[in-house]
């Protein structure tokens, strides 16, 4: 595995474990991949995969794993500091969970300004507002007047308010409608081009990261069974048994036209 | 073929603070020995409309209907304790997450007994035997451990075949499955839909299938009802969605990400006010012999 | 010229409406205001809730304006009327075993009963929510060694310690709220810690944590705003609780000493008349039945507004 200029993330041989001794389930074994920096990288696997558990992991919520981390180069100890935080962000699945009920948009994206140093407050708050599509006069609403695709968006503007280089996307659609969904991988889209980052995204569904990654790993009970090029995965090419199964259940949905 | 349900000028509204929130409006429909899906988004109206049909719309909601007739009994017309005979015998419903709709302090074999019961004088070894082979129907291996396990020893697509072979027990004509396969993973839900498909047509059975998954109900169904804002805005053949006419429609299909079909930009669906203010399509299907 | 002031009025006060229930507030000031005053519509809507409101701002007022309101003053005895039926003599509500007017002494006596309310309102459930979301968030023996105390504390009967406080420090109203505090902190720490254990897993917080916020400001910021709520709910439906534990104590004889005109301490002093002279203890009774039941009411309608169920959507 070459490492290059691969400065983005890179997991090699991790584990991943939940309780002790005979209460001991390891959701993630022996994972390794490498997302190039500018990249675009996909993580598909149903539910249980361990997925989301690397994620997790990567962003120190996981207290108990073993093996290499590393992000921009910088191998990662348990805990993460300030420098780690403003280059590395997350987006979350459940819109309706992700924001605090009693904060405003305006109170969030303010409180992420001011924990990162940034003192142009009220210039930040207005551009990023602009770049992810909502109006500015959803900035001092509270969450529950926001329908599921505007909390999306400002969970998309907290993340990048503060400039990371690294966006980890967990599931960020699949709570969404379609119509709404089409809309936020259309927003998640220009914002990479534009600000030039690194994208490790979770899902599902293969069809949505199929629109959005370049390269793809395939997850099942906890192993990292493929890794496959964009290319590959469209021309429903899988070399292991398992990817063929998700691709046939997933292609299968639509009839044959 | 004769139709199990027709429904006609359905409306259920809401009073909220704000006035008078119209959840389904004036649709009409009906369902003969069919697959019939109802697709839409969140606040289409698509979950009502299975709940109005049984009633289970509480207060202070407020449904209204011209009827909805049962191979030709009016359901409006009948009392609260009526009901209960339909509901279940002749009309049931399994719904998104068996988390939620099983019992959890229940075995699981009691709770598929007392739902055979209900409905059929039975005595306890009657009900056990037919629990059995109804767990056996929906391809359970091993019916005799489920029996006297507890639902959260299931995993997700167990469960969902335990409610199917709850539902299904009583032998009702129609069955309203409200998205019954969205909360589980891709292979599962391919299992489930197979055991719903073999299961209603053994029985000749009606079935509506909602969803907001459009590739599974043009997959599924026979034919498809397309909500939008409380009303239907197309109504056409499964295998014939991807020849929708409806803008909506339309613009919905195309806003899926498809694998084959890659696209740098996924096309949003523009919405226009005109859907929502014009008149619902009519999803009733004439038969030659209605009785 | 009064036509177009009216219509002007008329604008100013349906746009200060519509400012307040504006979707989409224009700056952090409306934002608040706004939700206070939903919150407000909501909880108008309730009949019940609103009856408990006007109780207890008639009790304020009554507290307010007792040298004004007080046909007597509450300490002048008069023992050739004492014990008169209530209307007689001029005593509307009576007189007790002194010859002092009820009336009087109850009106006094809610500034008393509104001193001991807020006392430990205010403390009891700021000391819960600092013990419970420590406990909560922190976890590990931080959250065992606070929890024990709980526990120890929860153990007490209110007037066993009440007791020991006073044979300590003295009878007094002061020692008695001291002493109702250390006994009722328990329960709201218990809320808060159930409160921060389900609010610390939630998306929101595991953000707020990626943007490298500490312990420290996620309990105060953002975990303790949510857990007020049920706090707030909690100790109005506790008041009642608390006001008869402070009669209880001041029937004991152990919270305001004589003459002072606390509804318990005058229950107690009415007791011996209770065959004969039912209206001395049975005043203050209804005095206490009135404003528990208010409070009550009020945290009813509280519970239907507040309930983070409905917050959450």
């Amino acid at each position: 595995m070459s490492k290059g200029n691969n400065a983005g993330i890179g997991l090699e041989h991790v584990n991943v474990w939940f309780g002790k001794d005979e209460e001991r389930v390891d959701a993630v074994k022996d994972a390794g991949f490498t997302v190039p920096f500018g990249g675009s990288f996909g993580l598909v696997g149903e539910s249980g995969s361990g997925k989301s558990t690397i994620l997790r992991a990567i962003t120190g919520l996981a207290p108990n794993w073993s093996g290499n981390i590393s992000v921009l180069g910088k191998e990662l100890g348990h805990d993460r500091g300030k420098e780690f935080y403003s280059a590395v962000q997350m987006v979350f699945q459940d819109p309706y969970a992700s924001l605090h009920p009693r904060q405003t948009v305006d109170r969030v994206l303010t409180e992420a300004l001011t924990l990162h140093g940034f003192d142009n407050i009220n210039d930040c708050i207005v551009k990023i507002l602009d770049d992810v599509g909502l109006d500015r006069s959803f900035r001092f609403r509270w969450p529950h007047q926001l329908s599921g695709g505007q909390r999306q968006r400002v969970a998309i503007a907290r993340a990048l308010i503060i400039e990371p280089t690294i966006l980890l996307l967990d599931e960020p659609t699949s709570a969404l409608d379609v119509s709404v969904q089409a809309e936020i991988l259309n927003l998640l889209k220009r914002l990479r081009r534009e600000r030039e980052l690194t994208y490790l995204m979770v899902s599902h569904d293969l069809a949505v990261v199929g629109h959005m990654c370049s390269e793809i790993a395939v997850m099942n009970d906890g192993e990292i069974v493929e890794v496959l090029g964009v290319e590959d995965l469209r021309a429903l090419k899988a070399k292991h048994p398992y990817t063929k199964d998700l691709l046939d259940a997933s292609v299968q949905k639509r009839r044959d036209e | 073929m004769k139709n199990l349900l027709e429904v006609k000028n359905l409306t259920v509204k809401f009073p909220t603070r704000n006035g008078i929130f119209e959840a389904v409006r004036n649709i009409s429909f009906s369902l003969g020995r069919e697959r019939l899906g109802i697709v839409g988004e969140s606040g289409s109206g698509k979950s009502m409309t299975g709940r109005a049909i049984l009633r289970l719309i509480r207060n202070p909601g407020i449904l209204e209907a011209d009827h909805i007739t049962l191979e030709g009994k009016d359901l409006l017309m009948l009392s609260e304790k009526e009901m209960y005979k339909v509901r279940g015998h002749r009309i049931s419903m399994i719904m998104q997450d068996p988390k939620f709709s099983l019992n959890p302090v229940m075995r699981i074999g009691d709770q598929i007994c007392e739902a055979y019961r209900l409905h059929a004088r039975a005595s306890k070894a009657e009900a056990k035997k037919k629990t059995l082979s109804m767990l056996e129907n929906v391809l359970i291996r091993d019916p005799a451990r489920v029996f006297k396990s507890y639902p959260h020893e299931m995993s997700g697509g167990m469960g969902q075949r335990i409610m199917i072979a709850m539902m299904l027990i009583p032998d009702p004509q129609i069955l309203i499955a409200d998205e019954p396969t969205s909360a589980l993973d891709v292979t599962v839900q391919k299992e489930v839909l197979e055991i719903m498909d073999k299961l209603v047509r053994e029985r000749g059975m009606g079935l509506i299938f909602i969803s907001h998954d459009l590739n599974v109900v043009s997959a599924f169904c026979d034919r498809v009802l397309i909500m939008y804002a409380g009303k239907i805005v197309e109504t056409c053949r499964a295998d014939r969605l991807h020849e929708a006419t409806h803008p909506y429609t339309v613009g919905l299909l195309n806003s899926i990400p498809q694998l084959e079909h890659p696209a740098d930009h996924l096309q949003v669906l523009q919405r226009d006010e005109a859907w929502s203010k014009a008149p619902s399509v009519s999803g009733i299907v004439k038969t030659e012999d209605l009785a | 010229m009064s036509m177009s002031a009216n219509t002007k009025n008329l604008k100013k006060s349906v746009s200060l409406y519509e400012w307040l229930t504006t979707d989409s507030p224009a700056s952090r000031n409306q934002a608040r205001l706004s939700s206070w005053y939903m919150s407000w519509l909501e909880l108008r809507s309730n009949p019940m809730a609103m009856f408990g409101i006007t109780i207890l701002v008639a009790l304020l007022l009554i507290a307010w304006f007792a040298p004004f309101l007080a046909p007597h003053s509450p300490f002048t005895q008069d023992l050739a009327a004492r014990l008169t039926p209530p209307g007689e003599g001029g005593y509307i509500l009576g007189s007790d075993s002194l010859g002092r007017d009820i009336l009087s002494r109850l009106i006094y006596g809610s500034r008393i009963t509104l001193y001991i309310v807020s006392l430990v309102a205010l403390m009891a459930p700021i000391v819960g929510l600092f013990v419970g979301t420590a406990a909560g968030y922190l976890g590990g023996w931080v959250d065992t060694v606070l929890m024990r105390i709980t526990d120890i504390f929860l153990a007490f009967p209110k007037l066993i310690l009440a007791l020991a406080f006073v044979s300590a420090l003295g009878a007094g109203i002061e020692n008695a709220v001291l002493a109702i505090v250390l006994t009722s902190w328990p329960p709201y720490a218990r809320i808060a810690r159930a409160e921060t254990l389900t609010i610390r897993d939630a998306d929101f917080i595991h953000a707020i944590k990626l943007q490298g916020a500490g312990p420290l400001r996620i309990i105060t910021r953002h975990i303790w705003p949510l857990c007020i709520s049920s706090l707030v709910i909690r100790v109005t439906l506790d008041m009642a609780g608390i006001i008869l534990t402070a009669a209880g104590l001041g029937f004991l004889g152990l919270g305001a000493q004589p003459p002072s005109p606390e509804w318990g301490a005058m229950i107690s002093a009415g007791r011996k008349f209770i065959l004969d002279h039912w209206w001395v203890a049975t005043m203050p009774g209804l005095a206490i039945f009135i404003v528990s039941l208010a409070f009550n009411l009020l945290g009813d309608g509280l519970r239907d507004v507040l309930d983070p169920k409905k917050s959450s959507k």
